[in-house]
């Protein structure tokens, strides 16, 4: 600790005697509150749920390339894209950002031994284990899994239309992963405002810090709302309530506003983290600072506080809620969006980019979320809505943008899982990996643009009557398994690559103080601190005569 | 805010840009003014109602200026990932962070293309639900897993589950009002060929307006996950001529049609619904 409030003190060799002596094994990862091991955990589970519910989305991928399906009844369909849709929003996407990523990163971005509160970490991650275990055994129950879709609508959600033990269940994980969400966001937030080492000013932190920042004011804002709801959801399923129930006098279309009170905010704590890994990525690979920085920041809080106000833009279609405000707020976003858009951009413009497996990975991301991001200016206009609003264009849109995160999660995991386990992932196997991914998803998304606009719904099990609709479905079916293919090579990758290539403390010539500790960091993270004089610690050390240049000295000669 | 002072060079540079600027900004309403006759249609159809082609044309100018803007994106996207590909690993280029001309550029461009859709998705969405004064109204009842028509002042009733595809019955270049409403869960009214949907809900009554073009057998289907048989949940809607309509009400004022809608609402009403409409003289419907 005293190295740390002494930036300035190098300390080069007896890194030993500050080793720390706890347990080791099984014992360490259960007992743990080291925010690194956590991480860790989160990681692995996160990638397990990516892995379970992306078999969920092969098995409906191959029940849709024939237009009478045949694999599974209209029952299971029901269940699997449920669970598909709750695997892949509750448990992996969130959880990977803000439990696995944010959780080991944080505290190591802004030079803090931990995070702020470890032992609620600690109980973050078994909340989110416990939630998934829940959740998940739905599948073997006697009624099955929960049916509703990953909405979970009321009526439809009630007791009377889903009364088996998997709409309890799924309601349970949800509390569980909830609670464990608004800890880890206390913790996020608590950690950043007060754990920074010294130099570390708010504007001198990382953007991904700086979004998970947000996100963690945004998870604070949005997960209570959706555990009320839950809470109500389950009193009107077990203990008599009306809230969501016509005949007692309850309004049903209120299950709708609290959920997407949370659920567009939602759709920003999942997107930020990755927003927030791909303006890392991008600009270590272009060995430029990030363009415009601090208009990415302003970008972010923009995003953050009109998704506060745009939750209705899912509801167009009720009826109820067709006030122009919320497709005036809903448009906007675009703009904040788009000059996120153009900082990644600008951090590649005149750079010296390395197509490394992270870097091609986020590349990949930035086209794929280009195109989930245009789709959905439609989707702001309440008339497009109205034709578009539960058909395969829906569903094409938010895969774009999900599977946009995807790429960036495994831009993350190539360009930090060195920093986490002290070892390089094969960049041959890392490059195939990405063009399977990133081809995939594209085969797998522009068909069903055209599924959608040529009128087929979503959620169906079967389209009997549309066999013209059968060739875009393979196609599509196609695409999925491409991606299928680029997870396995991934976990080819991870374990060809199992411990054979050190990477070394700052393999990519990083930016940020994580690339200053060791691969992996020690017990506290740091035996040093460099001097934090800008958002670039790491650089401005390893490069002390390529400092960012300050605003309007852009137009100098470089040799002036 | 530090302030620029930019060299004298940058000038020109910024005088093409905004240039381009306000031909970007133009194009969206140039595109709603061609109104899609010499525009292509972007995946979707031009649909055979009135409104239904103000949301295609919508659609359009969405879709020019996605494609020009998106298209740009996706070309810098691309020069700058392989223009500036590292020449050496050693190699370390400029460290420009800043250039508040361009960070300007891509604040107030985009906010002046929002201007613009924002301006022709208010004009579109007025007109879609408006509803004039009606010619005729339908009542459409949505239930698991089937429709029923129902038409207020007659005793015409339709009504059918899932792949039996129930035909709603409306004339050809009236307006036509549609009360929708559901007795338990949300189902989603969707015509492909009306460019519209409309979730159909307990407890609230949805009203909207179709004025259809031409003559023709329609498909529709539930778009909003309702349960076991969603995916099957059909209807079609027949655009006849006003005649024709009013003969196919007319066949239903016989003695047996009056029984059959007599009882059908019984049974309705012996079961659980409170929404189903008893008498057939309302106009505005009974709900």
């Amino acid at each position: 600790m005293t190295d740390v409030l002494n930036p300035t003190h190098i300390q080069t060799e007896d890194h030993g005697h500050e080793e720390h002596h706890g347990p080791t094994g099984v014992l360490k990862w259960i007992t743990t509150t080291d925010h690194k091991v956590i991480g860790m955990s989160y990681t692995i589970t996160a990638v397990m749920m990516l892995v379970i519910g992306g078999l969920l989305a092969e098995i409906i991928r191959a029940q849709l390339a024939s237009p009478t399906g045949g694999l599974v009844s209209l029952a299971q369909y029901n269940q699997l894209f449920t669970m598909h849709g709750s695997v892949m929003i509750y448990l992996f996407a969130g959880p990977f950002a803000f439990g696995a990523i944010a959780n080991f990163l944080v505290p190591i971005q802004i030079g803090a031994p931990d995070m702020a509160f470890p032992r609620l970490n600690a109980l973050s991650y078994w909340l989110y284990l416990t939630g998934c275990i829940t959740m998940l055994s739905g599948f073997f129950t006697s009624g099955g899994a929960a049916n509703f879709g990953w909405v979970g609508y009321a009526p439809l959600s009630n007791s009377m239309n889903s009364p088996g033990a998997g709409a309890d269940l799924w309601i349970g994980a949800l509390l569980l992963t909830g609670f464990s969400a608004i800890f880890t966001g206390v913790n996020l937030t608590a950690t950043i405002f007060y754990l920074r080492a010294p130099g570390m000013t708010m504007f001198r932190m990382p953007i991904f810090t700086w979004n998970m920042l947000v996100t963690g004011i945004l998870i604070l804002l949005a997960f209570p709302v959706l555990t009320a709801g839950l809470i109500m959801l389950y009193a009107d399923r077990h203990f008599g309530t009306h809230i969501f129930s016509v005949a007692g006098g309850g309004v049903p279309v209120l299950w709708q506003h609290i959920f997407w009170f949370w659920g567009h905010p939602e759709v920003y704590i999942l997107a930020l983290p990755f927003f927030g890994m791909v303006s890392e990525i991008i600009p270590v690979f272009a060995k430029k600072p990030t363009f415009g920085y601090k208009g990415m920041i302003f970008a972010t809080l923009t995003i953050a506080a009109l998704s506060l106000g745009v939750w209705a833009h899912h509801m167009f279609t009720t009826g109820v809620v067709l006030l122009p405000f919320f497709s005036a707020m809903s448009l906007l976003i675009a703009v904040p969006t788009g000059i996120k858009m153009f900082n990644w951009i600008g951090s590649m413009w005149r750079g010296q980019v390395w197509f490394s497996t992270a870097m091609l990975m986020s590349i990949g991301f930035v086209i794929t979320f280009l195109i989930g991001g245009i789709t959905g200016i439609y989707l702001a206009s309440p008339p497009l809505d109205f034709f578009t609003h539960d058909t395969y264009f829906i569903v094409a849109h938010f895969h774009s943008v999900v599977m946009a995160l995807v790429l960036g999660a495994m831009g993350g995991l190539y360009f930090w899982g060195p920093k986490m386990t002290g070892y390089l992932l094969n960049e041959k196997l890392g490059k195939s990996q990405f063009w399977f991914l990133f081809i995939g998803t594209q085969v797998f998304t522009f068909p069903q643009y055209l599924l959608g606009l040529r009128g087929m719904p979503r959620r169906m099990a079967v389209y009997p009557h549309d066999p013209q609709w059968q060739f875009l479905n393979q196609l599509s079916t196609l695409g999925a398994v491409l991606i299928g293919i680029s997870t396995i090579l991934f976990v080819v990758n991870v374990a060809v690559s199992w411990k054979k290539y050190p990477a070394g403390d700052n393999p990519w010539d990083g930016h940020t103080l994580e690339w200053f500790t060791t691969s992996p960091p020690p017990h506290h993270n740091f035996y040093r601190l460099p001097k934090i004089r800008s958002e670039r610690p790491t650089w401005d050390y390893n490069h002390p005569e390529h400092k960012a240049l300050a605003h309007g000295h852009n137009n100098e000669d470089v040799n002036a | 805010m530090e302030s620029t002072t930019l060299p004298p060079q940058d000038a020109p540079i910024r005088k093409r840009r905004s240039r381009r600027l306000r031909l970007i900004a133009v194009l969206p309403f140039a595109a709603l003014a061609l109104s899609g006759c010499t525009l292509p249609k972007f995946g979707a159809v031009a649909g055979d109602t009135t409104s239904s082609q103000s949301v295609f044309h919508l659609w359009q100018a969405f879709s020019v200026a996605a494609v020009i803007i998106g298209g740009f994106t996706f070309g810098l996207i691309l020069w700058a990932s392989f223009r500036y590909r590292r020449s050496s690993a050693d190699a370390i280029p400029r460290q420009v962070q800043y250039h508040l001309p361009a960070e300007v550029l891509y604040t107030v461009l985009p906010i002046l293309v929002i201007v613009g859709l924002f301006a022709a998705t208010l004009v579109v969405e007025n007109k879609v639900t408006a509803n004039p004064k009606p010619s005729t109204t339908v009542n459409v009842l949505a239930f698991q897993w089937g429709w029923k028509f129902t038409y207020p002042g007659s005793y015409a009733l339709v009504t059918g589950q899932t792949t039996g595809s129930p035909e709603m019955v409306i004339p050809a270049g009236e307006n036509v009002h549609i009360n929708l409403r559901s007795s338990d869960v949300i189902h989603g009214f969707y015509v492909h060929d009306f460019n519209f949907s409309r979730f159909a809900q307990p407890g609230i009554k949805n009203e909207f307006t179709f004025n259809a073009l031409k003559t023709g057998t329609f498909f529709g289907q539930c778009t909003q996950l309702c349960g076991l048989y969603h995916s099957i949940m059909f209807f079609k809607v027949k655009v006849v001529t006003p005649q024709a309509y009013k003969v196919w009400l007319e066949s239903f004022n016989t003695p047996a049609g009056i029984a059959a809608y007599n009882a059908a609402n019984t049974a309705a009403s012996q079961q659980t619904s409170t929404h189903v409409d008893t008498k057939p003289t309302s106009s505005s419907g009974a709900y």
